[in-house]
């Protein structure tokens, strides 16, 4: 090993950080250890800036069995099963190397699934780029869809949701946020606190190169112009392949009972795995380097510590049983190896070439300090939410084709049919079916499981804590249009660089949001993740909060989805908060404009308005539910009349401008349709549930014709509908 | 009846194939390991969907060298059923008891998405309930299901009604020669077909047409067990006397 | 020890769609006088000096190439 001096600041600390490391080992750190610090407290590791801020997410409830600390979240869903789910970030990687940065992120939280002892059966993907027609971000796009195309396929676990949004402010910086849903028993919950001296620590899976070297802190480093061939070393290539053996072989060997502790090896590697491992278990470590099994010749200590090569999990067993569980990777194809073992003292300690190299507390490197980071508002947002007055008139039938074409609301399908997504035989709503994808649980039948990704980087650059309350109204509008009832929050927190006042301010408002929101809905939010440093010379990306939300159906049989069913039905809107052109997509899309203030969704009429829709598709009364969202109404309606090629006859009971009758957007809104016999049932359960409901029109025929007050405003073939919403063909096939 | 489903590393469909089978049909199933080199005693094998070896160096190509092949070309010259799915057609191919070879989609992309195919031979152990010309929808999800044989293959392959399945659409969703969606061996016996059965067995998954294949090869290795011999041929024998083997015509006017 | 380089297209006949989308790609870049592009794999395989040109070819027929689609090129 190389003894040279280091300096705090070239392994991305602060003086002040070193101080405090010299404070918990009462000693200067070697070389070595001072480099292991630089990858655990790097803020991707560490979550120095934002640790305090979230606190005061919402993370109990009854039916919560995991909450935040561990690799992912658990939540019963009755009758002994449970499902664990988080979502991940890969930003950074993805602007480098988009097919490899996409591909590995949807690796990494595979394995964050499967450390809590749970099959992975689900991912959805929220993707975020620069606008389609510039080449990079077309390049980037397709080079993400694919990756993740590449690793979800091959590792059999299909991609069945998502959302891809374009704007500007991500052409340097994508955004890249992964999720993941794995099942489980209650009573084989895996956790990471290593326990039970003597114990031996196992390393299974692929061997160690010299992968990723430093990729945690490059995460969290702004990106510059060099960056695309410089960086392109930081980007670890995975293994599908490895990721499928590892999840069978780990599964295989947790159903032994033998395995006591478990993590995967993600950012930071063997690093951030021993030091968590023995700071959550309250216990010391003692590990042999030489006994890693490694992919390259003569590695150093420091490049085996820090290596971030794919598809390794570590592992403590029962001692006694370390054969026998390093029989089942083997037999997999994996490799699997006893590098230590636990230890009564708390120390971490490693061995390498017959020195000690390193021996520290282990909670020194897995808490990093915590910082409270100065928050300003950003001076300008009260008149950014001032909307215009005068617009340009423009034909209503030729915005709703625009707005259809815009690549947040056209068809994913060229993305989407690149994912398996039916693998694992349990997707009964598919992409693009509805706002929610459904998954069955044959092994508990009736049950299912819903799940939605939701986020506005446009409502949040605005207004940061009420973008981010809406995102969260619409993730439960999602569900409850499917049937679903929602049992938990995973979120994925994108912003810029948090020593940035401005910024920091835009990240502690969307905290607030998602824990108000969460509160309001008394949805637990099951854990996370921050990612920091999205800037480039340009400046940060909008505030980009990301909520994944999982749902529970109880019977199967009894769910809805976006697409009119058939000839003759009676269209209806239920809730009546007042749709407004502040904000929204129309705005954005016809006019070029960012301005008005986000709604402030009252999240006791959103209870109600999503009540009613819930029991309404638990009683049989619905043939079709589609929230309102971006681009309001009259694209929720072109939505449900395009996914079931049948047309529709309204007329919208507004009588302002007909620009805001059709697009304005409002939270609570849900359109439904529903045979004309049932619906004096639907009007009772809405008045049970004190939510208005306005009788629209009937669905049939081959056009899309929609009035305000009287006058015909749009009048559209279906043709017309399909070809504007098909606009994203063209960019991914 | 007994079926054994074939287990490789990166198999992925291995599990819904023996829910289906198991679960959904009420048959015995045994899961067949990859390095093992007997099938047991099944009555059938089925050879899932997946990316068996991560596909590398082709797909199916490191699949067909497995410890378990060669007892599963035993069985397949035994002339008992042999299933392949997706993945599972490629390692057939690769290991010669299919003719062809797959390409890589002609778009050069996955794709995952519903397929209308029609049956063209009901004498194989899987078709022999259906009825030829029958319609069947279930799903794709692959990147390698262009088919190819070069032309005198082909026309031999059609001479001798081997085309099982083709995609009925119009058009191929993969390049697929001729619109080849599945085919049989000379005697038969051995089927793969590149949509995924197992994936329409359910009537909440969409269709249930997937079913029939699996209902017919179990009412087809009944029938047998009645009647108590060992060879294919007998069983056809014992269907209706009017039976026609001959192969259907590809009407080329159709494309 | 020798390391053996093998070279694997596909054949003549066989369409390659990946050589068609590059060729694509290089004429999109400006390079429009490139007229065919094939894809092929490029094996490295480190054997006993003493291997055959026979037993190499064998590996090859036998299972590094498809012969029915792929031909080799033994360097």
């Amino acid at each position: 090993m190389s003894v040279k001096t280091i300096s705090p600041e070239s392994v991305g600390l602060s003086r002040s950080e070193y101080n405090e490391i010299v404070r918990r080992l009462g000693r200067d750190p070697t070389p070595l250890e001072l480099q292991l610090f630089g990858v655990m407290w790097s803020e991707h590791c560490g979550y120095k800036h934002s640790k305090l801020t979230l606190r005061s997410l919402p993370s109990s409830a009854p039916h919560l069995l995991q909450g935040p600390g561990e690799n992912a979240g658990v939540i019963d869903i009755g009758d002994g099963w449970a499902v664990a789910f988080k979502m991940e970030s890969h930003n950074h990687p993805s602007a480098v190397d988009p097919f490899n940065g996409a591909a590995t992120g949807v690796g990494g939280i595979l394995r964050d699934i499967l450390s809590m002892g749970a099959r992975p059966i689900a991912l959805v993907d929220s993707l975020r780029f620069g606008p389609l027609t510039d080449p990079k971000s077309r390049r980037i796009a397709t080079g993400v869809v694919a990756g993740i195309a590449a690793y979800g396929n091959c590792v059999g676990v299909p991609t069945v949701a998502g959302e891809i949004f374009c704007d500007p402010g991500y052409r340097d910086n994508p955004l890249v946020n992964v999720a993941c849903l794995g099942l489980l028993r209650h009573d084989r919950i895996a956790r990471s606190r290593a326990v039970g001296p003597g114990n031996p620590v196992l390393y299974a899976g692929a061997r160690t190169g010299r992968d990723g070297i430093g990729g945690a802190a490059f995460a969290s480093e702004e990106l510059h112009e060099a960056s695309e061939h410089e960086d392109r070393a930081s980007v670890q290539i995975g293994d599908p392949l490895a990721g499928k053996l590892l999840i069978e072989a780990t599964l295989e060997a947790l159903a032994t009972g033998d395995v006591v502790a478990l993590q995967d090896m993600g950012a930071a590697g063997l690093t951030c795995a021993t030091s968590e491992m023995s700071a959550h278990g309250g216990v010391g470590m003692i590990i042999d380097l030489d006994r890693v099994p490694l992919r390259e010749s003569s590695m150093g200590a420091d490049e085996i510590f820090r290596s971030e090569s794919q598809e390794r999990m570590l592992l403590v067993v029962r001692k006694g049983s370390e054969n026998r569980i390093s029989a089942i990777f083997r037999r997999w194809g994996l490799q699997a190896a006893v590098i230590g073992h636990i230890t009564a003292d708390r120390e971490l300690r490693a061995e390498y070439h017959e020195s000690t190299v390193v021996a520290l507390p282990p909670y020194a490197l897995a808490e990093a300090p915590a910082y409270r980071a100065v928050a300003c508002e950003p001076p300008g947002l009260a008149e950014r939410w001032i909307t215009p007055d005068a617009l340009s008139t423009v034909d209503p039938g030729s915005a709703l084709l625009s707005l259809l074409r815009g690549s947040d609301v056209a068809a994913k399908r060229a993305v989407f049919e690149q994912y398996d997504h039916m693998v694992q035989i349990r997707t009964v709503v598919a992409p693009g079916a509805a706002g929610a994808a459904v998954l069955r649980i044959h092994e508990s039948p009736p049950k299912a499981v819903a799940i939605t990704v939701d986020g506005n980087g446009r409502l949040c650059a605005l207004d940061p804590y009420r973008g981010t309350r809406l995102a969260v109204a619409e993730a439960a509008a999602n569900l409850a249009c499917v049937g679903a009832e929602p049992l938990g929050v995973t979120d994925c927190l994108n912003f810029g660089n948090p020593e940035d006042p401005e910024v920091f301010w835009t990240f502690r408002q969307s905290v607030m949001g998602i824990t108000d929101a969460c509160r309001a809905l008394q949805i637990p939010v099951v854990g996370g993740n921050v990612s920091f440093y999205n800037e480039s010379p340009e400046g940060p990306i909008p505030p980009t909060p990301v909520v994944a939300m999982v749902g529970l159906i109880r019977d199967v049989s009894q769910i809805a989805t976006q697409s009119f069913k058939k000839d003759d039905d009676v269209v209806v809107l239920l809730g009546s908060s007042v749709p407004d052109l502040a904000a929204s997509y129309f705005l954005t899309q016809i006019h070029g404009l960012s301005r008005g203030r986000p709604a402030d969704v009252d999240f006791d009429i959103h209870a109600s308005v999503l009540s009613a829709v819930r029991e309404a598709i638990t009683s049989g009364l619905l043939s079709s539910a589609h929230d309102c969202s971006d681009g309001g109404i009259a694209v929720a309606l072109a939505e449900s009349a395009i996914a079931g090629r049948i047309g529709a006859e309204v007329t919208l009971p507004y009588n302002d401008r007909a620009e805001v009758a059709l697009f304005g957007e409002a939270p609570s809104r849900v359109a439904v349709s529903l045979s004309p016999d049932r619906l004096p049932d639907l009007q009772i359960l809405a008045a049970n549930h004190g939510v208005e409901l306005v009788v629209l029109g009937r669905t049939g025929g081959s056009r899309l014709r929609i009035d305000v007050t009287d006058r015909r405003i749009v009048d559209l073939s279906l043709g017309e509908l399909i070809e504007a919403h098909g606009a994203l063909d063209e960019v991914f096939r | 009846m007994r079926f054994g489903v074939v287990i490789f590393p990166g198999s992925n469909c291995d599990h819904d194939c023996i829910h289906v089978l198991r679960n959904v049909l009420g048959q015995d199933v045994v899961e067949l390991w990859h390095g093992d080199s007997s099938v047991n005693d099944v009555d059938c094998v089925v050879l899932p969907g997946g990316f068996a070896y991560g596909d590398y160096l082709r797909a199916g190509a490191v699949a067909a060298t497995s410890p378990i092949m060669p007892a599963v070309k035993s069985f397949a010259e035994s002339g008992r059923p042999v299933l392949g799915i997706c993945n599972g057609f490629q390692v057939l191919l690769e290991a010669g008891l299919l003719p062809g070879a797959m390409l890589r989609n002609r778009s050069l992309q996955f794709r995952c998405r519903p397929v209308e195919m029609r049956v063209e031979s009901t004498r194989t152990p899987f078709t022999w309930n259906l009825r030829e010309g029958q319609i069947l929808q279930m799903p794709i999800a692959h990147g390698e299901g262009n088919y190819f044989a070069p032309d005198d293959m082909l026309d031999e392959i059609e001479r001798t009604g081997q085309v099982v399945f083709r995609y009925s659409e119009g058009i191929s969703p993969n390049g697929a020669a001729r619109f080849i969606a599945g085919l049989c061996n000379q005697a038969g016996n051995v089927v793969g077909l590149m949509p995924h059965p197992e994936r329409a067995a359910e009537a909440i998954l969409g269709s249930t047409d997937g079913r029939l294949l699996f209902e017919s090869v179990v009412s087809f290795l009944e029938s047998r067990a009645v009647v108590g011999r060992s060879s294919w041929v007998v069983a056809t024998e014992q269907r209706s006397p009017t039976y026609d083997l001959r192969p259907t015509t590809y009407d080329r006017s159709r494309r | 020890m020798t390391t053996v380089r093998v070279v694997i297209t596909l054949k003549p006949g066989v369409l390659d769609a990946q050589g068609q989308a590059v060729r694509q790609g290089l004429h999109a870049l400006g390079y429009e006088g490139v007229s065919e592009v094939r894809i092929g794999k490029h094996i490295e395989i480190t054997m006993p000096d003493e291997t055959s040109v026979d037993e190499i070819n064998a590996m090859c027929r036998r299972f590094l190439a498809n012969p029915l689609i792929e031909e080799w090129h033994v360097g």
